[in-house]
């Protein structure tokens, strides 16, 4: 149930995010969803692509510093206090959420996704299902990507 | 009466027979080699006249060793106004190496080499090796630079003379280095510590050994004990600290036996006295000040009290490997190196104890300082690596904020620290640059 996500770091300076979205579109990866952290100094840039094994290596042979962690992708019911009510399972079960940002594919209209960093993803994971949150898998989420 | 010669492991290098002399006879050595070397120079090198009548001294008030202390020093800023040629003491005819000083303002400093002199300098430099348990048959890796540089051709002649297998890799192309490391049983390498640092960095991200690799013969640049311990946990193998200049002879003044405890000087050589940087008094035994250096054998340049800015003190104690020439503590600093920020002493080497006693790893750093409406600020830029990269901000942050104490402990200061990408701070293929002053004053 758990997704691979790449996180990177860069200096808070132009042109630093540019760099190792050009590495990835050069070796033909396809970011599916990303999200930004910043503070006045630094940067974390998240990413999930497919094939995350080459974006690492490609990445690091162009320098970055990468680390990959594992986050789950979870459906939200696609109405006004759909996301009220899943964070309501994650509060029953004692979980604290890290970050989490939105998920680029969704279906309109049924569910939006959300990619979540927690602090133990697979505990998570058992505990969110059995409160019948809706957990996606990687191999759906990149078809519903069309990747 | 019998030397004890414990040169474990490798066994004892003839070459090496006169690290063992008796005092008394070295002593005798040293006085007569003194003399001829203060005749030579007052004899054939104007600067050194001139600068010993202004002091109102002839060759002849040198009776004893002490008495070198009449003599006048010569300084770095000697060498650079008698640019080129000024301090040669033999004819172009005579002279069959230079070698100069990469240079990084104005012009470099040109030094030279007769025949004789070029002997003497394999010669300390087997020694070196032999110290560092090294004999024939090992396979040196020789990663000092080529070219103008004395270490790479310094250390080259001397691994060669010793029997050993040399590779004159050169600096830089740290693939290749790896490679050749791996491929052809390389059992000894040469380079400077913060290059090691750099290939150790580079061979655990590529999850390679370091295949027979068991000694590092590692100078050119002031290091850290702590650093040596981190090189050597990392590695494996047992890290040297070697010792020259290119003024005295370039690689080959002083290096560490089995033991570690200080570089022994290659005393028939070179004369070391330790004197107060402010006043350049002579300082009594033990005590700690600038290393002062006057060579005994060299002919096309000798070298009259000249000053090293490096800050140590010299062990009268006798080393435990058996060897008579005295020891000088490892040279964790210069007088140069040194700066001052809000009236603090600060050496570079503080800064790293300190950073790597926060992760247990030695990242790349630089030191920028600045000043800002009249008060100084100190930057510690490091670079993120692999195993201390989070995806937390907060995590981040508080590496950050560790390491920002660590320093402020040690130094009592408080300074800012800035993470930086990897790869984005000089590398040094060469020496490191620790330190950028954009003070203006």
């Amino acid at each position: 149930m758990k997704v691979r996500q790449l996180s990177l770091f860069l200096e808070n300076r132009p042109g630093q995010l540019r760099v190792p979205c050009k590495v990835l579109g050069d070796a033909g990866i396809d970011i599916l969803t990303m999200s930004l952290a910043d503070t006045q100094q630094f940067g974390i840039l998240r990413l999930v692509v497919k094939d995350w094994e080459r974006a690492k290596k490609v990445l690091e042979q162009a320098g970055s510093v990468v680390n990959i962690t594992e986050v789950l992708a979870v459906d939200v019911p696609d109405r006004p206090g759909g996301l009220a009510t899943v964070l309501e399972a994650f509060e029953k079960a004692g979980i604290s959420v890290e970050y989490m940002y939105a998920f680029t594919a969704r279906e309109r209209g049924k569910y939006a996704t959300l990619m979540v960093r927690l602090e133990d993803p697979d505990a998570a994971a058992k505990a969110l299902g059995a409160a019948g949150v809706k957990l996606v898998s990687s191999e759906e989420l990149f078809a519903r990507a069309g990747a | 009466m019998t030397t004890q010669r414990n040169d474990a492991p490798g066994g004892f290098h003839p070459a090496s027979a006169p690290d063992f002399l008796p005092r008394a006879q070295l002593e005798r050595l040293q006085l007569d080699r003194l003399q001829a070397t203060v005749r030579r120079a007052h004899e054939r090198v104007a600067h050194f006249r001139k600068r010993m009548e202004e002091r109102g001294v002839r060759p002849e008030d040198v009776r004893s060793l002490p008495d070198l202390a009449r003599l006048p020093f010569t300084v770095k800023t000697d060498l650079r106004d008698t640019y080129p040629f000024g301090l040669f003491a033999s004819p172009m005819e005579e002279i069959v190496r230079l070698h100069a000083s990469s240079g990084t303002t104005g012009k470099p400093i040109v030094v030279a080499y007769t025949e004789a002199d070029l002997e003497v300098w394999t010669s300390v430099m087997v020694r070196t090796f032999a110290a560092c348990g090294l004999h024939q048959g090992d396979v040196v890796q020789n990663a000092y630079g080529y070219g103008l540089f004395t270490g790479g051709l310094g250390a080259h002649y001397g691994a060669e003379a010793l029997g050993a297998t040399v590779i004159p890799i050169s600096g830089g192309n740290t693939e290749r280095q790896l490679m050749v490391l791996q491929d052809f049983g390389v059992t000894a390498i040469c380079c400077t510590p913060s290059y090691f640092v750099h290939l150790v960095e580079r061979a655990n991200e590529a999850k390679i050994g370091f295949g027979r690799l068991k000694v590092g013969v590692f100078g050119a640049e002031p290091w850290s004990e702590s650093m040596r311990a981190h090189i050597q946990a990392e590695s494996g193998i047992k890290a040297y600290d070697i010792y020259g200049l290119s003024e005295i002879i370039g690689p080959g003044v002083g290096i560490e036996c089995h033991r570690q405890e200080g570089l022994h000087l290659f005393e028939d050589h070179f004369y070391p006295e330790i004197v107060d940087p402010k006043t350049g008094e002579v300082l009594p035994a033990g005590a700690e000040g600038e290393l002062v250096l006057t060579t005994l054998s060299k002919q096309a340049m000798p070298m009259i009290r000249y000053r090293t800015r490096d800050i140590t003190s010299i062990d009268p104690e006798p080393c435990a490997c058996g060897r008579t020439l005295r020891r000088i503590r490892r040279i964790g600093r210069r007088s140069d190196d040194m700066f001052i920020i809000r009236g603090v002493n600060v050496f570079p080497s503080q800064v790293e104890t300190a950073l790597l006693r926060v992760e247990g790893t030695l990242p790349h750093y630089q030191i920028v300082l600045t000043r800002e409406k009249g008060l100084d600020e100190m930057e510690v830029q490091v670079e993120v690596t692999a195993e201390f990269f989070s995806d937390q901000i907060r995590g981040l942050e508080s590496l950050q904020a560790r390491l920002e104490s660590a320093i402020e402990h040690t130094l009592g200061i408080r300074v800012k620290v800035h993470l930086v990408e990897p790869r984005t701070l000089a590398r040094s293929e060469g020496k490191a640059k620790r330190v950028v002053d954009k003070r203006s004053i």
